[in-house]
């Protein structure tokens, strides 16, 4: 496990930010952290990451402990964070050449690794422009572009694509799936669900502080269930009566009967067999499989609250 | 040790491209203590007697009217960094991160430096009549690179703590004002006595002085040894300071 975590508390004052976290990484692979606002995921990339001190935890990165060898560590990882960290008035080259030269490459060495990395991010018409002038996407990549002069073992990613336009959403998400086939173990933090299917491993849903629920995004979907149809009809009756024949959970506000379902033909035929034989006809029928969302709603929803 | 010294040029080099491309920072520095010298040269000047040609007066305290000026876009340029994240890629490296602090201080004297020359430059076209011997000269821009540098650090070490980029522009407030309550436009006496009290004790008065003296030769007295002990413990003080207020500002 290229990245490992035991106990992992942290505090601010009276408020607890992260509530005994236990995580494992494999090398070479996508591990999401997925949550709303105020989760804690992004303290938990500032710990793993060396910039801020735990509580209390047991944490290793590429075998070095966090806390008594944050040097070490600060060897092998990079961090991209929530914000580009790029400087606006140098040029998209100079801010990769800084950063190569303070990962001790030499200016030549620099040199070259920059104009290695613009390319590779399709940047090069770019490079030599002000990174004022950069679009939100761009300045993601060019950010991401100087976390990788050094070829990294871990890349933290703090919410990579928060802010950016579908398009380049896709291109990022490219960059990344990139960097897995070259071997690298990445860390990302998102608030999208899609996001996290699309790319993660294993994904660990936090929840004001504590794990509310880790796997493949295939089992999270099996925790809430399989596909399901939703029958809506126009009058309570209706709805009572189909409720009778069929089972399901009936939505008396909106007059939906959602029913479960195995997704095929088949099934749908039966039920729409069974309402017509006993002349109870739904207005509109819909097919749905889960998503994370339903994942995410399940399992984020506070007590009390419906979702 | 040597990538410490690596690091921190890294940092320097960042520091002074980013200060000559931020245009507006550059001309202010360089056109507000002009426009300054020029006020009270060709305005107020005509009704401050200070026993010399006003401009020959005046010239020192433009010059640190500008290191106010200066030491507060510096103190704005760090907190910059410290609220756009710079930091925490800096300090996710395997570097001294603080060679940002050094990047910055050193792109405040460089600047400085540049628009002290233009000041200087200006006033002797104005009509300033320096009379300094080349020792003199020398000694003058020591102790001004001293108080520069004091001045840096000082800011650099309010602009990590600083809340905002816009609450470390309220220190140009303070730079800005701590002049005119010094010997720097007017002659110290003609001031009510608690005021003077201030105006007398406070570091600028008697660094004003001492460079008034060796550039135009108005007597020093012991000015001199006290603008030293005040700048070389300024610059101590704030140097220990900043380094204290970054760690504070890292630590969390």
């Amino acid at each position: 496990m290229i990245v490992e975590a035991t106990g992992l508390r942290k505090a601010y004052g009276s408020t607890t930010v992260l509530d005994g976290i236990d995580l494992e990484v494999a090398e070479g692979s996508v591990f999401a952290l997925l949550g709303p606002n105020g989760a804690g995921k992004t303290t938990t990339i500032r710990i793993l990451s060396t910039l801020t001190r735990p509580d209390a935890g047991e944490l290793r990165v590429a075998g070095f402990d966090v806390v008594r060898e944050p040097a070490k560590v600060r060897g092998v990882i990079s961090l991209t964070g929530q914000y580009a960290a790029v400087d606006d008035e140098q040029t998209g080259r100079e801010n990769v050449v800084m950063a190569g030269r303070l990962m001790h490459l030499g200016r030549p060495g620099a040199k070259a690794r920059a104009a290695e990395l613009l390319e590779r991010f399709d940047l090069v018409d770019a490079a030599d422009r002000r990174v004022k002038t950069y679009s939100g996407g761009m300045r993601r990549r060019l950010d991401l572009a100087m976390s990788l002069v050094a070829a990294p073992k871990v890349i933290f990613l703090d919410e990579p694509t928060t802010g950016l336009d579908p398009a380049s959403r896709t291109t990022m998400w490219d960059a990344i799936r990139d960097l897995v086939r070259t071997g690298t173990t990445i860390f990302l933090t998102t608030q999208y669900l899609e996001e996290a299917d699309r790319l993660a491993d294993r994904i660990m849903v936090l929840d004001q502080g504590k794990v509310a629920a880790y796997g493949t995004a295939d089992d999270l979907k099996a925790r809430v269930g399989g596909d399901r149809l939703d029958l809506r009809f126009t009058s309570a009756a209706a709805l009572g009566a189909a409720a009778g024949l069929l089972g399901g959970f009936a939505d008396q506000e909106r007059l939906v009967l959602s029913v479960p379902s195995d997704g095929t033909a088949a099934h749908l035929h039966s039920v729409l067999d069974d309402l017509r034989a006993a002349a109870v006809v739904p207005a509109q029928v819909s097919s749905h499989r889960p998503t994370l969302d339903d994942v995410f709603l399940a399992l984020t929803t506070r007590e009390g609250v419906p979702a | 040790m040597s990538y410490a010294i690596s690091d921190s040029m890294t940092m320097i080099g960042r520091s002074i491209r980013l200060g000559r491309r931020n245009v507006d920072t550059l001309i202010m520095s360089i056109v507000l203590p002009l426009l300054m010298m020029a006020l009270f040269v060709y305005v107020f000047g005509g009704a401050i007697n200070t026993g010399t040609a006003y401009i020959n007066y005046v010239v020192p305290g433009i010059i640190l009217l500008c290191v106010g000026y200066g030491a507060a876009s510096t103190a704005m340029s760090v907190a910059d960094d410290m609220q756009k994240g710079m930091i925490d890629r800096l300090r996710s490296m395997p570097i001294r991160s603080f060679a940002v602090l050094t990047g910055h201080v050193t792109a405040s004297v460089a600047r400085n430096a540049l628009s002290t020359t233009v000041v200087i430059g200006a006033a002797i076209a104005m009509g300033f009549c320096p009379s300094a011997s080349l020792v003199e000269w020398v000694a003058a821009v020591g102790l001004l690179l001293l108080y520069v540098l004091a001045m840096s650090w000082l800011a650099a070490g309010l602009g990590s703590i600083a809340k905002s980029v816009e609450s470390a522009s309220a220190l140009s407030f303070f730079m800005l004002f701590l002049p005119y309550l010094s010997s720097a436009f007017v002659p110290t006496e003609t001031m009510p006595s608690f005021l003077r009290g201030i105006s007398q004790h406070q570091p600028i008065t008697p660094v004003i002085e001492t460079v008034r003296g060796l550039l135009t030769g108005t007597p020093i007295g012991d000015q001199g040894w006290i603008a030293l002990a005040w700048s070389v413990g300024l610059l101590i003080a704030s140097f220990v300071l900043a380094t204290a207020l970054y760690r504070r500002r890292i630590s969390d």
